[in-house]
């Protein structure tokens, strides 16, 4: 499983890496974000791209699960 | 759902509260800008000369201190920085300089849009573009860095510094300067302008309006609910507008605005294109560092020192349109932001 860290990146970075792995056909990966903000993005995106997505919460975050639907 | 729902709400507000504030005493169009702003709030600190237009105006520091108390109350405060800050600074500086060649930032891009104004509509379309390249850019790598955890004391500062500025307004106001005539000597009741900061900066918080971001997920992710929230502003604005008989449809005589549509393109096209790699336009970034956000209170301080040079040194346009100099700057900071862009570029391996 590929981990995209998009920690301390600026709008909409991590949505754009996000968006890269996901280009390559993977389907299962963890998204590491910091903000509120990139968490709601990542995860609007990824549901957009038919994948489930379920958080945790971090020491410094969330980590998101992102499985292809 | 909910979130689409929330930004249709809280861009409708702000469409009342912008009409309104030019109802209580606004310059026409000027409900909210957020360049203008802080040029008036530069102006007044004495950072430039320009004598009609220095004026604190309270809805900056009720945006900072909105964002900033309704992130506290959701825990969602987050002190961080370290991304950048002197690029930020410097893309900032230029984002301003092209938003008082046009005259407004994307706030009121919008706001003079709903009230007939077409130079806006061609500004829109340069604003467009600045953000399409901008996000091509993004797409191949360019990154300001990450961003770290800092002191809640590094994350407050800025929110403080607001807190202070208030003070300074309602009870020590001689200390700074203030217009007798032009855009600087128009506003609404400073209490109701300081209410109408907090409720637009509680709001942008929670929806994470952004008028940068709405064109730029559309264009980068399909994506159209940021862009719900600018809609929404339009739509209530136009109506109001039209209700209250201040829509006039035209290019000329529409009231701070010039016709040259050139420089409306290329200085709003300098907006979006900054305000892109920036992550967020004028009003997010406000917004982010009241939230804890020290990058972007930098970017502010740059804003700040954009729109002072600007006036000090004639780069901002007036009614008759761009300067030599202002045509002159903005063209620099295509060159500057593009130089920086490259400079930055992440390369495209993972660690």
């Amino acid at each position: 499983m590929q981990i995209v860290d998009t920690r301390g990146l600026s709008c909409p970075q991590p949505v754009i890496e996000t968006k890269k792995v996901i280009d390559t056909k993977e389907t299962e990966l963890q998204v590491l974000v910091d903000t509120i903000a990139a968490k709601e993005n990542v995860s609007r995106y990824a549901k957009a791209a038919k994948f489930s997505v379920s958080d945790t919460k971090t020491e410094y975050g969330w980590a998101l699960e992102l499985k292809k639907l | 759902m909910q979130e689409k729902r929330n930004l249709i709400v809280a861009g409708s507000f702000f469409g009342i509260i912008a009409v309104g504030l030019v109802a209580l005493g606004n310059p026409a169009n000027m409900g909210f800008c957020i360049a203008c702003f802080y040029r008036d709030l530069a102006g007044s600190l004495g950072l430039h000369a320009a004598a009609p237009v220095q004026y604190a105006r309270p809805e900056i520091m009720g945006l900072i201190l909105g964002s900033f108390l309704i992130s506290i109350i959701k825990g969602e405060f987050n002190s961080r920085g370290g991304s950048s800050p002197v690029l930020r600074f410097i893309i900032a500086f230029f984002v301003m300089i092209g938003a008082l060649v046009f005259l407004g930032c994307p706030f009121r891009m919008i706001l003079r849009l709903a009230g007939g104004d077409l130079n806006a509509l061609v500004g829109l379309v340069g604003f467009a573009a600045g953000i399409g390249v901008g996000g091509i850019l993004l797409n191949k790598g360019f990154s300001l860095g990450r961003s770290y955890s800092q002191s809640r004391a590094e994350g407050s500062a800025f929110s403080m510094a607001a807190f202070v500025l208030v003070g300074i307004v309602l009870f020590l106001p001689m200390l700074l300067k203030a217009s007798t005539s032009g855009p600087g000597s128009q506003h609404a009741p400073i209490l109701l302008s300081l209410l109408a900061g907090l409720i637009v900066g509680s709001l942008a918080q929670r929806t994470r309006l952004c008028m940068a971001g709405g064109i730029r997920d559309l264009f980068l992710f399909k994506d159209p609910t940021l862009l719900l929230g600018s809609a929404a502003v339009l739509v209530t604005a136009f109506i109001l507008n039209l209700a209250t008989g201040s829509f006039k449809l035209g290019f000329i005589g529409q009231p701070i605005a010039h016709t040259q549509w050139l420089w409306n393109f290329l200085g709003m096209g300098l907006v979006g294109y900054g305000s892109v790699l920036l992550g967020g336009c004028p009003l997010r970034q406000t917004i982010l560092a009241g939230e804890g956000n020290s990058d972007s209170a930098v970017t502010v301080l740059g804003f700040l020192a954009g729109a002072a040079v600007s006036h000090n040194f004639g780069l901002a346009s007036s009614a008759q349109g761009a300067t030599t100099a202002g045509k002159i700057a903005t063209l620099i900071g295509f060159t500057v932001i593009t130089l920086i862009a490259f400079a930055v570029m992440r390369k495209q391996t993972r660690s």
